[in-house]
């Protein structure tokens, strides 16, 4: 008799795997072979998941095809199982997943486009709260400006690709027709939030993320623009200015 | 700490940078008022999110027999990507088009 341990481990196993025989001690209590039951139930599983990264990736579909798609996420969810019962969980690795998909090697973007769609999930699914109004900081004196620390809204995420990720995921969202985009026209940097009912997806200077990054640490906004004007594209003005008009600022203090 | 690049960080220039942020963020529709509305930013209405953790697998539709490897590993992919992967104009830039009706994925 196998321990508990080992007989979940066989039975993670045999549902990777569909020619797997269902784990020893599976028993189907009429005359059907348990293979036969488990089997539906290993593609229930399957199926299930699949549909939950189709959903969550709509433009990485859009981009590779519905077949492709459905080919590269089969092949993700025999390798990744889900680590908590939460399906809204379940997917986030998917684009390191697509990283290294060797099919996939000639869209060296399509990770990074899938990092905004799974980034657009996080935020609508982040907990609520309301943003700052820019008003609230419109009457700090200049020279206390450097020592602001600010806070930041928890749906607010801000990514850099080195591609063109953020063009790619908008035409091929909004679309009927998709633009022509050249793929080495640069890289972008993309703030998702959601400020209310709405997921935003805007675009932000590079070096925002650094400065974002610098600033969730507890800095102060002198600290996280001396880190953030080391990137090269980088506009303070520009980035304060979109955090605060998406929303992604709720809180400030000295 | 010690400032690395003293023009762009300075008192002065930070605080100029801070005011005309604000100054254009107030000028701009406001966020939590009308997010659909704001300026280079747009609203993404979900897509078939709701019914995502209660839907996909709660039926028995599945059976044991579905290719679920596939034999995929011959396909190209076949989407939208060639439109990226063609030389473009350059054109291809951040400026959000008109808001279009949302797609149903």
């Amino acid at each position: 008799m196998p321990s508990q341990a080992e007989y979940e481990a066989d039975f993670v196993q045999a549902l990777r795997q569909p020619q797997t025989p269902p784990p020893a001690g599976v028993r189907h209590p009429g005359s059907q072979p348990p293979a036969l039951r488990f089997g539906v139930y290993r593609n229930n599983v399957h199926v299930s998941l699949v549909e939950a990264v189709t959903r969550l990736y709509p433009v990485v579909q859009r981009l590779v095809g519905e077949a492709f798609f459905q080919a590269v996420a089969r092949r993700f969810v025999g390798q990744v199982l889900p680590d908590s019962p939460v399906l809204i969980d379940y997917g986030e690795t998917f684009p390191d997943f697509l990283d290294h998909f060797e099919p996939a090697a000639r869209l060296p973007y399509l990770g990074d486009v899938a990092r905004i769609e799974w980034a657009w999930h996080r935020a609508y699914h982040a907990q609520d709260q309301t943003p700052l109004p820019p008003q609230a900081v419109a009457r700090i004196p200049p020279a206390q400006v450097g020592h602001l620390r600010l806070g930041l809204h928890p749906s607010l995420q801000v990514l850099e690709s080195p591609w063109p990720a953020l063009s790619i995921w908008h035409t091929n969202r909004h679309d009927a027709q998709v633009r022509r985009i050249d793929r080495d026209s640069g890289s972008e940097a993309t703030l998702v939030c959601r400020p209310d009912m709405e997921v935003l997806v805007c675009a932000a200077p590079l070096g925002t993320a650094a400065l974002v990054r610098t600033l969730s640490t507890g800095a102060n906004l002198e600290q996280a623009a001396t880190q953030a004007v080391e990137q090269p594209g980088f506009n303070l003005q520009t980035s304060l200015a979109v955090l605060l008009s998406s929303g992604g600022i709720t809180a400030f203090r000295f | 700490m010690t400032q690395k690049t003293a023009p762009s960080l300075s008192t002065a220039s930070m605080a100029g940078a801070f005011a005309l942020a604000v100054a254009g963020a107030m000028a701009a529709p406001s966020a939590v008022a009308s997010s659909a509305t704001m300026e280079k930013c747009f609203g993404v209405s979900p897509a078939g999110e709701n019914d995502c953790a209660a839907g996909p697998g709660t039926s028995c539709s599945g059976t044991s027999t579905q290719d679920y490897q596939g034999n995929a590993w011959t396909l190209v992919p076949a989407g939208t990507c060639e439109d990226i992967e063609l030389p473009g104009d350059r054109q291809g830039s951040l400026e959000p088009l008109d808001r279009d009706l949302p797609r149903q994925s």
